[in-house]
This record gives C-alpha cells, structure tokens and sequence, in this order.
C-alpha cells in the first residue's frame, strides 16, 4: 500500500467527500423552492384557478409575445451575430460589448431606457408617435420589444460564436460547387450551425417568457395587455396567494417541458 | 466522353497572388485539356493558395487566369469571375463533404446549386455513387463513411457537375497506404475519362509521378523546376526536389521476401506477393570501392555513371544492372574518391526498402 500510487480507477470513479456535500447544497437549491411550491399547491382548487380570467390572460399574453421576440430576434439577431462574426468593420468589438449589455444590466434599467428612448415624451417615441401614431409604451408591443431587448443577447452570443468556430473551407467549397452567397447561408452556414442556432433561440424565448423588470417599467401592468406570467403571479402574490402558486406551476410546467423535450436532440450544443 | 464537341482549349495561368503579409505565389501554368500536370512541393509552398486561386476563393494580385478561352480573373481589366460562376470541380484536401447532408445529398449539391430540381438531382447523384460502388453509403452521413468512401464521394461531388476544370488538392493524402494504392489507380481511371485539364496538387512524388504527365516543383511560392518525373528524378534542380522527388521508384513482381525487378532481383522486408512498387531513398543507398563487409544482401558491383554536387550532399547514378540514384556526403566522396566511370559496389538494407502492394499497370 503505497499513497504515490493509489490503484488505478477511472477518473471521477470516486469523487471526493466534499464535492458531494457542496454539490448536493447546490441541488437542494434548485429543488427546495420546487418542493416548497408543490407543496403549497391547492390541488384541489387547480382546476378553477386555471381556468380564472387573470391566468389565461397571461398565460395567452405571455405565449404570444415571448415568441413574438424569439421571431424578431431571430430575424434581426442571427443578421447581427453574423456580422459581428464575420465582417472586420471599426469599433466591432465595441459592437459585441454593446449586444452583450443587457446581459449584465438589471432588466429595470433596460426598461427606463426603453421608456426615454421610445417613451411619449421619448427621443425617438415623440417623433415616432407624431410621425405614424405608433405608441409602443404600456402595450403588448412594447411588451414584446421589452422582451426582445432583454433576450436577443443570448441568441446573438450563441449563435456567433457557432459561426466563429464553422470552418469557413466549407463555405468555400459550397461556392466552388456553384452555391451563390444566399444558397451558401442557407444550405450550408445555417443547417451546418443547426443546434446553436435551435439552443440560442430556446434561450432566447426562455428568457422572454420569464421577463419582468424592463417589461413591468416600458410597458407597465395591465391584464390582457401587457400584464404577462411572471407580473400575474407577482400582483396574484399580494392579493390572491393560491393563484400565485397557480400561475407559477403553469411556468414550471412550461419550461421543463421545453427543457426536456430540447435536451433530447439540441441541448448539447451548448 | 461522348458530348466532346466542345472545344476545350484548357487552362492558361500567369499570375501573382498575396495570401497575408508574407506569402508571395508567382506561377505560371499551362494545362491542355485531357492533360494532368502535377504541383509537386512542401507545406507552405503554395500548393492550396494555387487552389484557391484557380477556384475563384482568392483573387489574383495581377495577371490572368483562363479557362477554355474565357477570362476568370484578370484585375487589369477589372474582370473576376466569383467561385460560384466558375466551372471549376475541386476535391478538397480534407474532402470537406458537408457534415449535415448524406452522400448522395453532397454530390447532388453541385447539381441543385445550378437550379436542377432536387428528384433529378439526387437521381443523378444515386447513378454516379452506384458507378463508384458507393450505392450501399449513398444514405449515410460523411461521419459514417470511411476515409476512402469520403475521397470517392469528394471526387464524385467534384465531377457529377462535368466541370471545365479538375483541381486535386492532395486527393489521397489522408489515406492510410493500402487504400491510398488502390484509390490512387481509381483516381487514375477517372483522371483518364475526365475530359478537361487537370491539376493535381501533392507532396507525393509517386503520386506525382503516377498521375501527371508534367511535374512542376513548387517552393516558397515559386516553380523551381518543371518537367517530367524521370527528368525530376535524374537531374533534380532544387534541394528539395533532390530529397522527394529523387526517390527510386521501380516496378516489380514480389514473392518470398524477394522482388523481381525486369533484370535484376532485390531483398525486400515483407512479405507482400505479386505486383509491388518498390522505393529507395536515395540515401538509403550506400556506395563502396570494394564488396561490402558482412555482405548485405542488396550488394552488387556496378559503375558510376553521373556524379552531381549538390553542397554537401552528392548524388550518384548508378549504371546497369540497376539504375538508380544515390545520395551520399560530400566528405564520403572525397574520401573514396569517386569519380565519374568508377567501379563500385552499391548496397542497400532490405529493411530501407518502401514496398507497396497492387501497383499493377500503373507506371505503363
């Protein structure tokens, strides 16, 4: 017996001792809240209080405009990753930072900028609203926009870096075979960055359908308009507990269903 | 090929092209239609910036590129021809069939990218893979395909387009060496029935030697030396032309540890049976003023035919009964002062000796 050289073991056969105390703590975390929510769950009264007006409301609201945002970011985000990734231009790394700030910033200040950017009285809200009568704040547009504001980063981020690391030779040889530049992207580029691409967008509509800060500061509370899953269950928590937990059940329920379903084919991309 | 009514005048090459800061490519090519020319040269030297140039992937610094008479690139008169609009069939160094399509989907490409509905597109692709023997892969993915099948769909991918143009960039160099023997007389066979001009691009003298008619040595972005493999071989210009392709290459009939050569018999370290290409280094032999001691059995007394200096190196061609080219240094020479018309003894190590099955026909 010799400590130099413990008998071999496949690594990670034998993790230590406080890996797995720390480790489980982190576990319990996760699942301590679940179970406290489970538990408070009026089982019973379920049935009614999903039906409730103030549930389908933001449960139809929030469905709508989280995917809504995961669409526009889709259009106008994978354009910007690629030109982040693949076009030299001035500033571009000035240009990353800025698609990665509302990452870090606290959605309430992503909100107040949106409301003085795009607000009544805002720098481009007032000519916006006198020029086409287009009021974005305080309505299921500024809702979406909220939420594409604060989500788009991570399918921008996802998706250049898939594009960074996909060997250009591929591309090359796509147009030696004949393939102009729109075939290439889409025949090539876009299948070849395929499961990036489906994990960003999950992120991305994710992190919408949980957005609350910007959405209650740009496009406040109000049921059937902008009032969505997580500003129902924050108002239901001071009034009406058992719906809160209702509404907070249909959330969980909704993204582990995502999550299982994804984790199958994509989620290893990431 | 049956539809050869049209008049293929080839390629026509003079060029500069820049890759980054440092590298400089200045080449100038000809190559007739239904000709293979070889770009012989080491890493670094060029050989796929040729490729990417021709391809239309890099333009060209100055000078003209033409095929079959048209101008594909020529930046004194403003003219690029972009890779897409080219006809141009490349078979890329790692193949690069696209990971998310299958076989039969990466050859219909070229195919579908000129506006052929997808159905006969992918009926062409399918008659082309079961021609190569590939009809049982057509479906999977090139993941799932061996080094040998990837190189055939590549070559197929690159030919189903019947392009004006055949760039080989180093077609067999990821193969290991049986299947390189074998691959390498398919690709001869399709080389043959390829109508256009053909340039293949390697670091493989016999590859060279085999598939080309005309060899040009590519070093540091220039051809240092052009001609046939035998003139390479015999009267090798460059240092590195001397190293590579100054290899011996002979054909032979092998059997019992030993190979037939046409007058001569040597001792080989395998037991390979048949037809064998058989190469020496050239360093790999030895030269003696009298029978060398513990006698090698490679051993036999011949004459110095040639002798060149090149620094401190020293090539020497043997005469009959084997022809073969020697390379020993420059103070080896001096000391047994060897000279032109000399009797000697040549001896090689069996164990020295490269020997490759099914070579059959190759060099005829």
């Amino acid at each position: 017996m010799t400590h130099s050289k413990p008998e071999r073991r496949r690594p990670g056969a034998r993790p230590p001792i406080v890996l797995i105390i720390l480790g489980c703590l982190g576990l319990a975390l996760f699942l301590i809240p679940l179970a406290g929510l489970l538990a408070r769950t009026p089982w019973s009264e379920l049935p009614r209080l999903l039906t409730g007006d103030l549930v389908t409301d933001a449960l139809r609201l929030s469905l709508t405009t989280s995917l809504l945002a995961t669409l526009i970011a889709a259009v106008i985000g994978v354009p910007l990753a690629w030109l982040i990734a693949r076009v030299e231009f001035p500033g571009r790394s000035l240009v990353r930072g800025v698609v990665t700030l509302p990452l870090v910033l606290p959605p309430v200040v992503g909100g107040a900028a949106l409301l003085f950017a795009l607000g009544r009285r805002g720098l481009i809200g007032e000519p916006l609203a006198g020029l086409t009568g287009l009021v974005l704040p305080f309505s299921t547009s500024g809702v979406v926009l909220a939420n594409t504001f604060v989500a788009m980063p991570f399918l921008v981020i996802t998706v250049e870096a898939a594009l960074r690391n996909l060997d250009h030779r591929f591309e090359a040889a796509a147009a030696t075979l004949g393939a102009g530049r729109w075939t290439v992207l889409r025949r090539v580029t876009l299948p070849m960055i395929g499961p990036s691409l489906v994990a960003g967008l999950t992120l991305t509509w994710a992190r919408a359908l949980g957005e609350f800060g910007a959405t209650i500061t740009f496009a406040g509370n109000l049921q059937g308009r902008t009032q969505t899953l997580p500003l129902a269950v924050f108002v239901a928590l001071e009034s009406d507990r058992d719906t809160a937990v209702a509404l907070s059940l249909v959330m969980v329920a909704v993204s582990l269903a995502v999550l299982v379903i994804l984790r199958e084919r994509w989620w290893k991309a990431l | 090929m049956v539809e050869g009514v049209v008049d293929r005048s080839g390629l026509e090459a003079s060029l500069v092209a820049r890759r980054g800061p440092g590298f400089r490519l200045e080449l100038s090519l000809s190559i007739p239609s239904g000709t293979t020319v070889a770009l012989l040269g080491p890493n670094g030297a060029g050989k796929s910036t040729t490729v990417d140039v021709l391809a239309g992937l890099l333009p060209v610094e100055s000078g003209r590129v033409t095929l079959s008479g048209v101008t594909l690139d020529e930046p004194a008169v403003g003219r690029f021809v972009p890779p897409e609009q080219r006809n141009v069939g490349v078979v890329f160094q790692d193949y690069l069939l696209f990971p998310h399509l299958t076989a039969v989907e990466n050859v219909a490409f070229g195919l579908r990218s000129r506006r052929l509905p997808r159905e006969q597109a992918l009926a062409r692709a399918a008659d082309w893979l079961e021609r190569i023997g590939l009809s049982d892969v057509s479906q999977r993915r090139p993941g799932e395909l061996s080094g040998g099948q990837s190189q055939r769909v590549a070559l197929a991918r690159a030919l189903v387009t019947e392009p004006d143009l055949l760039l080989l960039d180093e077609p067999l160099s990821a193969l290991d060496v049986t299947t390189r023997a074998r691959l390498r007389r398919d690709l001869a066979e399709h080389l043959e029935g390829f109508p256009g001009p053909r340039l293949l691009i390697t670091h493989d003298p016999t590859e060279a030697a085999l598939l080309a008619e005309q060899i040009h040595v590519l070093e540091e972005g220039r051809v240092t030396q052009t001609g046939s493999a035998d003139d390479i071989r015999l009267r090798p210009r460059t240092r590195y032309a001397a190293d590579l392709a100054g290899s011996n290459l002979l054909m032979g009939k092998a059997s019992g540890g030993r190979v037939a050569l046409d007058v001569f018999e040597l001792h080989i370290p395998s037991q390979v049976e048949g037809e064998v290409l058989v190469t020496i280094r050239p360093s790999a032999i030895s030269v003696h003023r009298r029978q060398p001691e513990g006698s090698p059995r490679n051993s036999w007394p011949t004459r110095i035919e040639l002798i060149e200096r090149m620094g401190e190196r020293v090539r020497i061609r043997t005469g009959p009964p084997l022809v073969l080219t020697a390379e020993i240094t420059e103070g080896a020479t001096d000391a047994l002062d060897l000279r032109e018309g000399d009797e000697v003894w040549v001896a090689i190590k069996a164990t020295e000796i490269g020997v490759e099955a099914g070579a059959e026909s190759e060099l005829s």
